[in-house]
């Protein structure tokens, strides 16, 4: 079985301009829907109180909300989660009152509703509170993990290859990263700390498919003289894509099942995970492969004609 | 060529042995238990203790399954969870004869069945966080502020007798925020006097109070008075701060013990932040509730004057020096605002009966309150006392007795409503008051039956998606593609060894990454036998392929797999709670993916192909050829 019968090097850095616009379009649609929607941050990042409660039957969410509005909240979020028995309560940061106390007289008051049916059986499957203080500090990690990261591999990459690949690689994933912010600002999905840690891991996993092409990029150089750069970038990307598309479908399938039969907790992480499998491999290999190119590199930056022993590779064990 | 060294080979097989050992563990399930652990300071956990119990669950004709004295507790293994409530409630009755104080807790628990060779080896299953067993999680901070002035108020208080001993007259003292004032008075024709009796204020208390800078500070506007400051050094700020800290978390845990939970964690989190985990607890509403009970007790006296009384009618103020509380259904009193002790002065309480056969609370204070206490009680027999629950801020009193004689280091509240209101005093001022008030800044809680569901959850998504990335690597690379699998296994096999070996906390989260990880790791392989494939295009021989192949493949693989550490180091430094759990799985992932794929695999590759003279081909699938 053989999926990528190519005869010859696919010429991708001829499109390396309309390939680039596009990508451009979808970066900036991304970041006009993160400026005027925002993202819908979880409590981890805001403060505040979630309640999760099991019904022995379909929960009637109208009902629900107007006992939370009774006690005083002027816009609960109540929403279902997961199957429809199941019921999330959202409520912000009040002062002076502890969590405990408010979840459990949110609880109390939706058990004691005499016209919801099953609501004495109601379970209190999950509690979990934020104080303000602690979502300042948990956003102000996340913005560091982040920061953290893109440093790390641009040095490493620096260090491996040359500048002009560290910069081409880190633009194209972030680029990555902006696009899942987008898709998430777009359609108001919840942007909790596990879906951050999917972002960063999509950022790791992202800068892998440079990594190869870049690889390639440069055996081609030391191998094939003669070509010029664009060819050898082209020749790169052609030899790897069959390895691109089979490991990102690999990895996808992982995903999907764990979208699937992951539940609600791991759905949203699984999502930003999709969204970024499926950008990353347009991001790194066109986008990457072309930014480098228009940053103008050629042989001498990744083999270095003084050095007597080539640029070797690690020994195999 | 392509074969591996003995020692190679000896490697792997000692890798794979180990991976097989230290994951069984995880496959034996879990027992039903009993646990019991003393609360009483009096009581003893050892083997008289195990006779007892022993002899309960024999004359109650249960069986268990194996006893073990483990540290402070005792645990009995059972056979269901119908035995186990049958064996708690027979070994409760036997060891706390009615109407006695219990001396110890019998708490239900859940014990993991590995057997004894296994534990002795340290392979033990993996340790699971909440959100995968249910339980309690709290993160409290400590009021810095609240526990500052505390001390202050109390230095303020020890000042006051200090100098009344030394027979130094003053004309006042009072707290403005954290700074002790001292006023001496001076009305012009005693100036010079005035200033001696400072100077020597002064060095006394510099003398007497280390920790505290004493400044002289001129008059205020309008007043002759002279005056001293008296302010907290900042290295005496952070001792105090860090002393209530851990006055706190003892506190918290013999509050923990009281719930009989096994395993919780109480930590000192930075400066002033404390976690309590309380894993596997299945009443979450009584664990919020004691621990929720964040507050500091004190006893102070009634005020008897007749301001008071007026300002109980609403007919006067409150008279300076006291304030207003309301005792249980709202009935208002006056206390006088000094303390006479406070709760970590306390070092025991009892539910009791009086010599009237009525419900009391028997109190032991230290040594230095009994004093204060013999002295204050000396000068107010026949007058009210009322012993005061502080929570965030405001006072509930808990009690007001009357003072019948001059009380010492023990003594008896007497006059409580019923055994029941007794045991619950005795309950909270053993269980202790804190030194500072803490706030809860963070809590999760989850129910037992989520953290199984969570656990079916991500086991199936790990397993379902493994299945069909075996099924399409053996499709699609044929005998490479089982090679492939295999080596994922083994990866896996090693990922859930080393969790549990290092008894990393494993979330949710975490399980996700483990499903990731596969997903990522299968990544190495298929470049790999991609790179074989194309060496085999271009007219190697297959046993070169396969050198070439693994040779080129291993800088990209190496690459790769560092830039996904990097972002999983990241998580990890910054990451916490779940999230952290990830970030953990997520390294170790990489690390075992790198091994695995590069080391098993190609010893997988070697047993089969290496000893071949002559190979004609190797099964990876078709090999489509450009001009074929």
């Amino acid at each position: 079985m053989e999926f990528f019968r190519i005869r010859r090097d696919i010429p991708f850095m001829r499109h390396a301009l309309v390939l680039n616009m596009i990508s451009l379009l979808t970066f900036l649609a991304a970041v006009a829907f993160l400026a005027t929607r925002g993202l819908h941050w979880s409590i981890e990042f805001t403060g505040g109180t979630v309640l999760e409660i099991a019904f022995p039957q379909t929960a009637d969410i109208e009902r629900v909300r107007t006992t939370v509005a009774a006690l005083g909240y002027d816009d609960p979020q109540v929403q279902n989660f997961g199957t429809s028995r199941d019921v999330m309560i959202r409520l912000p940061v009040q002062a002076g009152v502890s969590s405990s106390a408010q979840s459990q007289k949110v609880f109390e008051a939706i058990k004691a509703d005499a016209t919801t049916p099953g609501a004495d059986q109601a379970q209190l499957r999950r509690v979990e509170f934020v104080g303000p203080q602690i979502g300042e500090e948990l956003a102000t990690d996340g913005a560091l993990a982040l920061l953290f990261v893109v440093i790390g591999i641009v040095i490493y990459l620096a260090i491996r290859f040359e500048w002009k690949f560290a910069i081409a690689a880190i633009i194209a994933n972030l680029h990555d990263v902006i696009i899942i912010l987008g898709f998430f600002a777009a359609f108001g999905w919840e942007f909790s700390l596990t879906v951050l840690a999917a972002v960063l891991a999509v950022l790791g996993y992202s800068v892998n498919e440079s990594v190869v092409i870049f690889d390639r990029i440069r055996e081609t150089f030391r191998r094939k003289r003669g070509l010029s750069t664009r060819e050898v970038i082209d020749h790169a990307i052609t030899s790897t894509i069959s390895r691109t598309i089979i490991t990102h479908g690999c990895t996808e399938m992982m995903v999907l099942s764990m979208l699937i039969f992951g539940g609600p907790t791991l759905f949203h992480f699984a999502l930003a995970l999709t969204i970024g499998i499926l950008f990353g491999i347009y991001s790194s290999v066109f986008v990457a492969a072309a930014v480098a190119m228009w940053l103008g590199v050629k042989r001498e930056d990744l083999i270095k004609p003084v050095k007597k022993r080539e640029d070797g590779q690690p020994e195999l064990p | 060529m392509n074969r591996f060294p003995l020692w190679k080979n000896l490697l792997v097989v000692l890798a794979l042995l180990a991976g097989a050992l230290y994951t069984a563990p995880n496959f034996f399930g879990e027992a039903p238990a009993v646990q019991i652990s003393a609360i009483a300071a009096t009581a003893r956990v050892d083997t008289v203790l195990a006779g007892r119990v022993e002899r309960a669950l024999s004359e109650a004709n249960i069986s268990h399954d194996g006893l073990l004295v483990d540290g402070n507790s005792i645990k009995v293994r059972l056979r269901d969870t119908d035995t186990q409530l049958k064996a708690k409630d027979v070994i409760a009755q036997a060891l706390t004869p009615t109407g006695q104080e219990p001396s110890f807790v019998v708490a239900l628990n859940l014990l993991a069945r590995t057997p004894a060779w296994l534990t002795s080896m340290r392979a033990l299953p993996m340790y699971l966080g909440l959100d995968l067993r249910g339980g309690v999680h709290f993160l409290l901070q400590v009021d810095t502020r609240a526990a500052v002035l505390k001390r202050i108020e109390a230095s303020a208080a020890e000042i006051r007798s200090s100098l009344r001993e030394r027979g130094i007259r003053h004309a006042g003292i009072l707290r403005a925020g954290e700074t002790i004032e001292l006023r001496f008075r001076a009305d012009g024709s005693d100036n010079a006097n005035a200033e001696v009796i400072r100077t020597t204020a002064k060095n006394r208390i510099a003398e007497d109070f280390p920790g505290f800078n004493v400044t002289p500070a001129e008059a205020e506007a309008g007043s002759k008075d002279l005056r001293l400051l008296v302010t907290l050094k900042p290295e005496t700020r952070v001792q105090v701060l860090d002393n209530a800290l851990k006055q706190n978390i003892v506190t918290l845990n013999k509050r923990v013990n009281e719930l009989g939970t096994s395993e919780p964690v109480i930590q000192q989190q930075g400066a002033d932040r404390v976690v309590v985990q309380l894993p596997g607890v299945q009443d979450t509403a009584r664990a919020k509730d004691i621990l929720g009970r964040t507050a500091t007790l004190e006893a102070r006296l009634v005020d008897v004057s007749t301001q008071a009384q007026a300002a109980l009618t609403g007919a006067g103020p409150v008279p300076f020096g006291s304030e207003l509380f309301t005792v249980g259904r709202g009935a208002p009193v006056v206390l006088k605002k000094q303390s006479i002790f406070t709760g970590e002065q306390l070092t025991g309480a009892q539910a009791t009966f009086d010599q009237n056969q009525r419900p009391a609370v028997a109190i032991d204070l230290e040594a230095a309150a009994g004093r204060t206490l013999r002295e204050v009680s000396r000068e107010n027999i026949r007058k009210p006392m009322a012993v005061v629950l502080f929570e965030r801020g405001r006072g509930e009193v808990l009690t007001v007795a009357t003072i019948q004689d001059e009380l010492g280091a023990r003594f008896q509240i007497t006059g409580m409503p019923s055994p029941q209101a007794s045991t619950d005093l005795a309950l909270l001022l053993r269980a202790g008051a804190l030194a500072a008030p803490m706030e809860i800044v963070e809590e999760r809680t989850i129910g037992p039956s989520l953290g199984v569901e969570n656990i079916t959850k991500g086991f199936h998504s790990t397993l379902y998606g493994f299945a069909a990335i075996a099924a399409f690597m053996v499709a699609y690379y044929a005998l490479f593609g089982v090679f492939s699998t295999l080596a994922l296994a083994a990866n896996l096999l090693l990922l859930i060894a080393l969790l549990s070996l290092l008894q990393a906390t494993l979330t949710l989260p975490g399980i996700a990454a483990i499903a990731l990880t596969l997903g990522m790791a299968i990544d190495a392989n298929v470049l790999i036998n991609e790179r074989i494939r194309e060496e085999l295009r271009n007219g190697a021989s297959p046993q070169i392929a396969i050198v070439t192949g693994y040779e080129r493949a291993w800088a990209t693989i190496l690459d790769s797999n560092v830039t996904t550490l990097i972002a999983g180091l990241a998580l990890l430094v910054f990451g916490s709670g779940p999230v952290r759990g990830f970030a953990v799985v997520h390294c170790l992932g990489i690390l075992t993916s790198i091994f695995s794929a590069v080391i098993v695999s190609r010893g997988i590759v070697n047993l089969w192909y290496g000893r071949q003279r002559k190979t004609s081909g190797l099964s990876i699938g078709q090999i489509w050829k450009a001009n074929a």
